[in-house]
């Protein structure tokens, strides 16, 4: 017989409250606004205060606009591919460097102080690294930045250039703080992927005869798939967000010509441009958060409870075998 | 099994040392390799605030076709000064900044940063231990929603929660860079891993039986205990919150007295960018400088930090 003694459970939900709230106020609430004024003809401070109605020239109006609009269309695109081509050698970079950290036998020195080192442009103000990346390029009458002079003392270039009217040297120079910003990051998490793998598998490659870069390719590459497919995904969703450097970096409209205009940047001017067009930053960031929202999906997928799938998968088969046992226990009967 | 046996038999001693001399020389090798690309980044991570630093003392004309050099100059007085100039007469000059104001910058920002990372890193918590230690109807449906809304970025809100804040009048102060924090989810995730094996029920059970209250016994037996969780996530929330731009620059742009470092770093560029350079490396020093000390500082907690929050499940 169950006693009941004092419930406690009001607690659970009374510790929570906060949480609970806060997430309605600040996340929800927001997200609903955000829905709803996609919708509606809210262009201009004027419109803030007042009630939200209708979009008189139709309810898809915004949407259907933005769908068609090539400035949007090349916003998404430029977000793809500023972080496409910095994840790809962040990702090989990080990979390199952790295999190198937790090979045992290599017996590196200094691991810590270069992680120390290497993790440093992730945690300084992206805001301080885009202006200082910035004056670095920078080319005028009065100034030149120091990246010219390397440039020329390193025989790339024969004369000081104008970086930033160039599309494609903006681009990569966005890449490179990027993956400046990032690859440190992600080799420590490697690191600790890595160092997660049950040392029996690099032993038993070890008595197989396995050298360094086959154990590499085929222990330690599908032990972390995990956190690989992790990283990626994490990576997309902030890339998908790149604002501070693309803003910064040049003059805020992601100039020259839109290269680094990355949606981010597209729904700030919109938003708060000299025509403030609310509903279109709106529709926008819903464009954006179901994209986003996919990806998180998958996320959420890959890491939901990892014990009480196996669990489940156990019962299953659990289940399963004793229905065979059932099954042949009945033919044995039948004989 | 008794082939390689009969290989270890059959080679000769000579062999054996031979090999070993090849392994030797491979081995080094493969450190020269590696301690060269090691450098490669490490300069690359230095040199960019190195620069900074150096031409932070030196004037624009210096700068100018010798911006290379990495030795210090002696202006740093003189551009400081010009970094300042606005700050006594309240109005911009020709070689002044409008808006670098660093003492206000750095108020504005702690005081945004310790409100957010101290309502995150409490609320947290308390969310986490209403998980872990009791047992509640809604508790796994709410635990798979925290799950599912970890991802959600305040980016992508920032629009309708702007509106909100316009509506409600808290646009140009500082309580909607810091509310919002009491509901992080990525955080209460972290901490309820945390705290499942830390926390044991039977210390609180005995509390209660001690007749402590629940609030008590979650501000003076588990706070304790969460100690160097909280510690770990206090760092990043606090530094995430120092670095960010995007949500102070739409909710603080109509009050000038409420400026982050961050935005004001932001307006720099185009204020005094082409007139003076040494004090505008100047003024990117200033806004990374305590950066690079409590990064220095804690950066053994904050390397581990990222390594443990990555391992999730």
């Amino acid at each position: 017989m169950k006693r009941k003694g004092v419930s406690y459970a009001k607690w659970g939900y009374i510790f929570s409250a906060p949480f609970a709230i806060g997430f309605l106020l600040f996340m929800l609430y927001p997200i609903v606004n955000t829905f709803l004024m996609g919708f509606t003809d809210m262009v201009g401070v004027a419109k803030l205060t007042e009630p939200m109605h209708v979009n008189p020239a139709g309810i898809f109006k915004v949407y259907n606009d933005l769908l068609h609009n090539k400035t949007f269309g090349k916003s998404i695109v430029t977000t793809f591919i500023l972080w496409i081509l910095n994840f790809i050698p962040q990702i090989t970079v990080a990979l390199v460097l952790a295999a190198w950290f937790t090979n045992d036998r290599l017996k590196i020195k200094g691991k810590g102080f270069f992680k120390v080192v290497f993790y440093l442009p992730n945690i300084i103000t992206a805001a301080s690294v885009a202006v200082l990346y910035s004056s670095f390029f920078q080319y005028s009458k009065e100034v030149m930045g120091p990246a010219n002079e390397l440039f020329m003392k390193l025989g790339l270039i024969d004369q000081p250039m104008d970086f930033f009217v160039n599309r494609s040297a903006t681009r990569w120079i966005v890449i490179f703080i990027q993956f400046w910003m990032w690859y440190g990051y992600t080799m420590i998490v490697l690191i600790s992927g890595i160092l997660g793998i049950s040392p029996e598998l690099f032993e038993a490659a070890d008595i197989d005869g396995a050298n360094g870069f086959q154990k590499f390719l085929y222990v330690t590459i599908p032990s972390i798939k995990t956190i690989l497919l992790y990283t990626f995904i994490t990576s997309l969703i902030g890339g998908l967000q790149m604002y501070d450097i693309p803003y910064l970096l040049t003059q805020g409209n992601g100039e020259p010509d839109g290269a680094i205009r990355t949606t981010s940047v597209f729904i700030f001017k919109q938003a708060f441009g000299n025509v403030p067009s609310y509903n279109v930053a709106a529709a926008a960031s819903m464009i954006m958060f179901i994209i986003i929202g996919i990806l998180s999906a998958i996320v959420f997928f890959l890491m939901r409870d990892k014990d009480e799938a196996e669990l489940h998968k156990l019962i299953k088969r659990q289940e399963k075998e004793y229905k065979a046992k059932l099954k042949a226990e009945k033919a044995q009967g039948g004989k | 099994m008794s082939t390689y046996d009969n290989q270890l038999t059959e080679m000769s001693e000579e062999q054996f040392r031979h090999n070993q001399k090849e392994k030797k020389v491979l081995k080094t090798l493969a450190h020269i390799g590696i301690y060269t690309v090691c450098i490669i980044f490490t300069l690359l991570s230095l040199i960019p605030f190195w620069f900074m630093i150096s031409n932070a003392t030196r004037t624009t004309s210096q700068i100018y076709g010798k911006s290379l050099s990495l030795v210090p100059s002696t202006h740093l007085v003189e551009n400081y000064k010009a970094l300042m100039k606005t700050d006594e007469k309240g109005q911009a000059s020709s070689s002044g900044t409008q808006n670098f104001d660093p003492v206000t910058g750095f108020r504005n920002s702690f005081i945004v940063s310790a409100g957010a990372t101290v309502l995150a890193i409490y609320f947290s918590t308390l969310t986490a231990y209403a998980i872990v230690v009791y047992d509640w109807k809604l508790k796994r449906a709410f635990f798979t929603f925290i799950m599912a809304v970890m991802m959600i970025p305040t980016q992508v809100t920032a629009i309708g929660f702007y509106l909100m804040v316009f509506r409600v009048h808290l646009n140009g102060t500082l309580w909607p860079l810091i509310l919002p924090s009491i509901a992080s989810p990525a955080m209460v995730f972290f901490m309820k891993q945390y705290m499942q094996p830390a926390l044991s029920l039977e210390i609180i059970q005995s509390a209660r039986i001690d007749g402590a209250g629940e609030f008590y016994t979650f501000n003076k037996i588990a706070l304790p205990i969460m100690k160097p969780a909280m510690a770990t996530q206090a760092i990043f929330a606090f530094v995430s919150s120092w670095n960010n731009l995007f949500l102070p620059s739409i909710l603080l742009s109509s009050n000038a007295k409420l400026k982050t470092l961050p935005m004001m770093v932001a307006l720099l560029k185009g204020d005094i960018y082409k007139v003076n350079m040494g004090a505008l490396y100047l003024a990117i020093t200033i806004s990374i400088l305590p950066l690079f000390i409590v990064y220095f500082a804690l950066s053994k907690y904050i390397i581990a930090g990222v390594a443990l929050g990555s391992v999730k499940g």
